[in-house]
């Protein structure tokens, strides 16, 4: 069982564009954009087609953004952690600490017009979407303030504004869909692309490779993003897939092998996607990344794989310690600073979660809401048949 | 093509019915109101038509189709309106349900296997392809799952996919896509998405095609919470709820039936929509209630006939929409004759049947003089031979048999 170890992602500055203004730095500046290249911790793996360049230009703000957000994602699954310990949150509860890097450096490179469609490892990106936290938390614990009014659960996050399409349980069920957002994104002829996302363990279902067919027969522009933390719940790759290279499992379909731990390798993997897609019909991104707690809540995830792995991978390819590095190198902003932006984070987790609970629990007429859609005037009776009446509005 | 996406919140508006009596509602055309000449005509149950809901066009006679299948049914022409209609085929009916909401709306589109270059397998899109291209009637691979789930993406993402099961058996195969997706995206969304889909398709036992291409699968789908369904029966119907079914934004499931495709029809050559949620009184009567749906409402009026030599009056009702079930007319009709034989395709276990007994038993039990009979199939695949696949399937001296006994 080998896990593909990268060298440790110790990325040198390759050039600043402008080195002086850093000398008089004060509180990190927020609206310095003045272009800092830098280069992915490994190349980029194509099939059937030309890897993009390991160089990715960025710039202070962006860097500081995905601090502070990467951040923010991490205090929510530590404290959905705890909050599940406490029997806030009930039933599944999917966490995505470690993944955070696929989800910020993705956003870099769209708009919230281009769709995302994931499954039920959904919380980070909802907030990457745009989500409150308050919406997060409130959804975890069923209440009405959450994003689908307590009614779907962690599995079911959605925005439609921001297109985050959610937020399925089904593995694998997502991607036709996510087929069918592209498919009304050609309809339309808005220039705009969807990111079907799945996992390594969705990758071996067969409605995949059926929605990939359709995908390229009709020039669909949707990119697969297989998010690949090695392991299916408690099953390995090697022990679920004949081939593990995801990314060259679409035949004719050009694919991509991405480190997800890393943010800008994940940027410029999107950027690349978008441009190929809108003309050339879909591809398949697969993203390296790693998972540190188990596949949910009720999973310890130790059984599988040992505390060394997780804790080795932990102290090399972290997203946000490769991002906290890379920050102090480019002298953009102290340690201090950065501690403070994670107390911040802890800060904001903490009184969300004080506002989520505050929030009610929905009441019993929300039952029957939402059903149906500008339903029809019969009577429904609840589950005893006898108390509970509404009409369906 | 892509700049037709207006809110289109105003054509599909259901004025929601807060009182049951006044069971009609009414259908914006996307046309200015000053500039619609009442061209489309509101229909109630009972196949009367009511203009705009002020004066009652002259009542369409009861036509008795004397067979069971495709036959030409007698129709007494000039009875709709001022016009005396056209005559078609029920899979033609379904055609124009189909073109007229294609015209009307850029965003209804089809997909299915074989739908496009070679005209559906019953000829329900034939010429579509041609007139709309391929991208709005889209031929698929064989792929149902992900097809069904690609139709439901285009839906959430504001597109009105037609989507075709080739018979409605492969769309058990979609199941988890039409169960999981379509039905409750809606409810686990919070409201933010709706599934305007249409899943269509023949079902139901043909001419000895065999077990798996006889299925009937509105007893698997009925449970799904957030979709709805309705069967079509005749080529007015057909057209009817076609066209109401990709107007609704829930995503409905129309059931068709093999054997019906080539019933033919004198139809109104007005615009019309029916009502999803209500069921059709075929034939009023005042001795027992005969409550059925589909096919067998050819079977039942064939033991009608038989059933009126005999002294009984049967009040026979198409109840079209199997979920929900139209408990206002079926309760109506329940009041008044106490007595109910359902007569359906699907299985005996679990089937449309055995909802619909619960659901009378539930609501009207102190109406009934007698148990509820219910006539269904046999609870076994359906063979190939020609003989037992009859005896499968309720015939109607077996009808008038269950009549005879439940009125004595």
């Amino acid at each position: 069982m080998t896990l593909a170890r990268r060298s440790s992602g110790f990325l040198k500055p390759l050039s600043t564009a402008c080195s002086s203004s850093f000398l008089h730095r004060r509180p990190y500046s927020t609206d310095d954009t003045t272009t800092i290249t830098v280069e992915t911790s490994v190349p980029f793996t194509g099939h059937n087609c030309e890897p993009p360049s390991r160089s990715v230009d960025t710039n202070p703000k962006e860097l500081m953004t995905f601090f502070t957000d990467m951040a923010l994602m991490r205090r929510m699954e530590i404290a959905a952690d705890s909050l599940y310990k406490s029997k806030l949150i009930r039933g599944f509860c999917h966490l995505y600490d470690g993944q955070e890097a696929v989800s910020i450096g993705m956003e870099a490179a769209i708009t919230k017009k281009d769709c995302i469609i994931t499954a039920y490892r959904d919380h980070c990106l909802f907030l990457g979407r745009g989500g409150t936290l308050l919406e997060s938390f409130a959804e975890l614990m069923g209440r009405t303030a959450g994003c689908s009014n307590g009614k779907g659960g962690s599995m079911h996050f959605y925005k439609k504004e921001a297109c985050f399409y959610g937020g399925h349980g089904i593995v694998g069920a997502q991607v036709p869909l996510g087929c069918g957002l592209a498919f009304a994104q050609k309809y339309r002829k808005e220039g705009h692309v969807t990111f079907t996302m799945y996992g390594d363990g969705a990758a071996n279902q067969g409605q995949l490779f059926e929605a990939l067919n359709m995908a390229a027969l009709w020039d669909l522009p949707a990119i697969l993003v297989c998010e690949n933390n090695h392991y299916g719940m408690g099953t390995a790759e090697w022990r679920a897939a004949k081939s593990p290279a995801y990314y060259k499992r679409g035949d004719y379909v050009p694919g991509l092998k991405v480190d997800g731990m890393d943010a800008f390798a994940v940027k410029q993997a999107c950027k690349f996607a978008k441009e190929h897609v809108l003309k050339n019909g879909p591809i398949i991104l697969e993203m390296d990344t790693y998972r540190y707690h188990g596949h949910s809540m009720s999973d310890p995830g130790s059984t599988y794989r040992t505390r060394d792995e997780i804790s080795g991978v932990r102290q090399e390819r972290d997203p946000i310690e490769r991002i906290r590095k890379l920050i102090l190198a480019h002298d953009l902003a102290t340690e201090k600073e950065l501690k403070d932006i994670e107390k911040q984070a802890r800060k904001e987790v903490d009184e969300a979660i004080v506002k989520a609970k505050e929030s009610p629990m929905p009441d019993e007429p929300e039952l029957f809401t939402n059903v149906y859609r500008k339903g029809f005037g019969v009577e429904s009776f609840g589950a005893d048949r006898k108390e509970l009446r509404t009409t369906l509005p | 093509m892509a700049s037709i996406f207006q809110g289109v919140g105003a054509a599909t508006s259901l004025s929601s019915s807060t009182s049951i009596e006044t069971k009609k509602f009414h259908f914006c055309s996307r046309r200015s109101p000053s500039e619609r000449k009442a061209c489309f005509v509101v229909v109630r149950s009972g196949g009367v038509m009511v203009d705009g809901g002020l004066n009652r066009i002259g009542g369409r006679a009861e036509q008795l189709v004397t067979n069971a299948v495709a036959a030409k049914a007698d129709t007494p022409a000039a009875a709709t309106a001022s016009k005396p209609g056209h005559e078609l085929l029920l899979f033609e009916a379904l055609r124009e349900g189909l073109e007229e909401e294609m015209e009307r709306d850029a965003r209804v589109c089809v997909m299915g296997e074989d739908v496009g270059h070679y005209g559906g397998s019953y000829k329900v899109t034939r010429g579509l392809a041609q007139k709309y291209g391929d991208l709005r009637v889209l031929d698929t691979p064989i792929a149902e799952n992900s097809f069904t789930g690609m139709g439901i993406g285009a839906a959430m993402m504001g597109l009105r996919p037609i989507i075709e099961g080739m018979n409605m058996g492969f769309l058990l195969l979609a199941f988890n896509q039409i169960s999981n997706n379509c039905g409750m995206l809606h409810y686990t969304s919070g409201g933010q998405f709706k599934i305007p889909v249409v899943i269509r398709g023949p079902g139901g036992v043909g001419r000895q095609l065999g077990a798996e291409h006889s299925q009937r699968l509105e007893s698997y789908f009925q449970s799904i919470p957030g979709i709805q369904m309705v069967a079509c029966s005749t080529p007015y119907n057909a057209k009817g709820l076609m066209k109401a079914a990709i107007r609704s934004d829930n995503p409905v499931i129309l059931f068709e039936h093999v054997l019906l495709y080539n019933l033919k029809e004198r139809i109104p050559d007005e615009e019309y929509v029916l009502n999803l949620e209500e069921a059709e009184m075929v034939r009023p009567g005042e001795h027992v209630t005969i409550l059925t749906y589909s096919r067998m409402r050819y079977h039942v009026m064939q033991a009608a006939k038989t059933l009126v030599n005999k002294g009984y009056d049967p009040e026979v009702i198409d109840i079209r929409s199997l979920k929900p079930f139209d408990l206002y007319t079926i309760g109506n009709s329940i009041k008044k004759t106490h007595r109910v034989l359902i007569v359906e395709e699907c299985m005996r276990t679990g089937g449309i049947g055995a909802s619909l007994t619960a659901a009378i038993t539930e609501n009207f039990h102190d109406y009934l003089d007698a148990p509820i009979v219910c006539l269904s199939s046999q609870d076994v695949p359906t063979p190939y031979a020609g003989t037992l696949e009859e005896w499968t399937v309720v015939q109607p001296p077996q009808i008038v048999a269950a009549v005879e006994q439940l009125c004595r």
